[in-house]
């Protein structure tokens, strides 16, 4: 048969494409239960893991029934709303969060007309804000996990930290993201760079200041003076730790601010 | 060819990076450090057996007009596949991939011997050309990754190899070797010293 006519290679591709185009939306369909049951369990070990609890697949479920003492959603005032906080899809919210974001900052030049428009705008997104709240008890102690969510180079990082009880000092962090790049910066994933979130504080004084990360390689924190609230970026992995500081500062966590000072 | 050489070729002689050239953009990506490096030989080795197995008992059938996008649709659709039951079944080893994927599927190894090899072979021997040229890519990456890990961040494998007692007298990081372009320096140092000490690689002028 000849292989190279115009009819031959018109079917060819055609049912290669289909066949191939059947295939992969069969499995996909097929192992979406299975592949959201994994990412929903992945959810909880990190939400324990933050607080020191080390689960495996098996026992997560119900190690997470166990620990979890409340799960609710609060708004930007720093009061509860109706809703599960497991539920909350961070995706959106982190979404409508950095909108807020850059609206904000159009609205520093905008005047007149433009800024009542703008304002209003930015009222009615942070009325839809839904603000996750984990309250988890572990060995008599009671935490606080907020979970964040931002940009890192390639595509979403997001993790979980636990305070304690004054709801500033840092008991845990752990961190996740989608596709930074291995050995630079994925290595927010790490235990050696979660490690260094244990003990900082969140606020100094009364005012929420948040975590700051620090160019320079290992010791970067200590030399700028900043062991408080400092930790050191990850070398060669510069955008997702910069991404990592601003998910702790304006593009997430300040929108816990309310709550958190309660 | 025998089918020895074809397996112990292109780990010298014929091998992909410094002899053929083929795939030194991911060589670059992933060599910062050594566990990604050999993460990434792994699936390039298993991904370029398997597609050149499947494109080999096809062979005779591809128009050759679009035999380049029935390649890539063959590598796309397999690594895809490979990813979907990973997440399901083993979502850990998943993860460890997850940015792989984008780099095994554009990694010009595995064009490169579909084109130059699986065409025109039967599915035995072009599984071993396969294998070959993985284990070829990977000997490379482990070597490059090893220098840039030892001196860009003072460990192998994550384990720290250079004592604090080095940092305390001033002894730093090569903040360059994490860098990409240090990979190509690497990468260039391999092929000298490759070239000087094997005699069937110098060229007569």
């Amino acid at each position: 048969m000849d292989t190279n006519s115009n009819v031959y290679t018109f079917i060819y591709s055609s049912i290669l494409v289909v066949i191939v185009a059947i295939l992969l939306a069969f499995t996909a369909v097929q192992l979406q239960p299975l592949q959201e049951k994994n990412i929903r369990i992945e959810r909880m070990q990190n939400i324990l893991k933050s607080v020191g609890i080390i689960a495996t697949v098996e026992n997560a479920e119900q190690l997470f029934k166990d620990k979890v003492k409340d799960d609710f959603i609060v708004d930007l005032a720093g009061n509860k709303k109706t809703g599960k906080g497991f539920d909350v899809k961070m995706k959106t919210q982190s979404k409508i969060s950095l909108k807020i974001m850059k609206l904000n900052q159009k609205l520093l030049k905008a005047s007149g007309k433009d800024k009542e428009a703008l304002s209003t705008k930015i009222s009615k997104l942070q009325n839809t804000l839904e603000l996750p709240v984990f309250i988890l008890e572990n060995e008599g102690k009671s935490y606080t996990v907020i979970p964040l969510r931002g940009k890192g180079l390639w595509g979403p990082i997001w993790g979980y930290v636990a305070l304690e009880k004054d709801k500033s000092t840092i008991f845990g962090a752990v961190f996740d993201h989608k596709g930074e790049t291995p050995g630079l910066g994925a290595d927010i994933a790490k235990e050696w760079f979660q490690k260094q979130f244990k003990g900082k504080q969140l606020f100094e004084g009364k005012d929420l200041v948040s975590i700051t990360v620090y160019k320079g390689g290992k010791g970067a924190a200590a030399n700028k003076g900043d062991l408080t609230h400092g930790v050191d970026a990850i070398s060669g992995g510069t955008i997702t730790s910069k991404g990592l500081e601003s998910m702790f500062k304006s593009s997430w966590l300040f929108n816990y601010k309310s709550y958190l000072k309660k | 060819m025998s089918n020895k050489s074809l397996l112990t070729g292109p780990i010298n002689l014929n091998n992909p990076i410094t002899v053929q050239v083929l795939g030194i953009c991911s060589a670059l990506a992933v060599t910062v450090k050594l566990e990604p490096a050999v993460v990434m030989a792994i699936s390039v080795t298993v991904v370029t057996a398997f597609s050149n197995v499947i494109i080999s008992l096809i062979r005779n059938t591809i128009p050759s007009r679009i035999r380049i996008i029935v390649q890539l649709v063959i590598i796309a659709a397999l690594v895809i596949l490979v990813d979907q039951v990973l997440k399901a079944f083993a979502y850990d080893v998943s993860k460890q991939l997850s940015v792989f994927v984008g780099l095994i599927i554009t990694n010009c190894i595995i064009m490169g011997r579909l084109e130059a090899f699986a065409l025109g072979n039967k599915p035995f021997p072009s599984f071993l050309d396969g294998v070959g040229n993985g284990a070829g890519y990977g000997v490379i990456l482990v070597m490059v990754a090893f220098f840039r890990e030892l001196f860009g961040s003072g460990s192998l494998w994550e384990i720290q190899i250079i004592p604090d007692s080095f940092y305390e007298m001033g002894y730093q990081n090569n903040g360059l070797m994490i860098l990409p372009p240090m990979a190509l320096i690497v990468v260039g140092v391999i092929i000298w010293i490759q070239r000087s000490r094997t005699k069937e690689l110098i060229e007569a002028n």
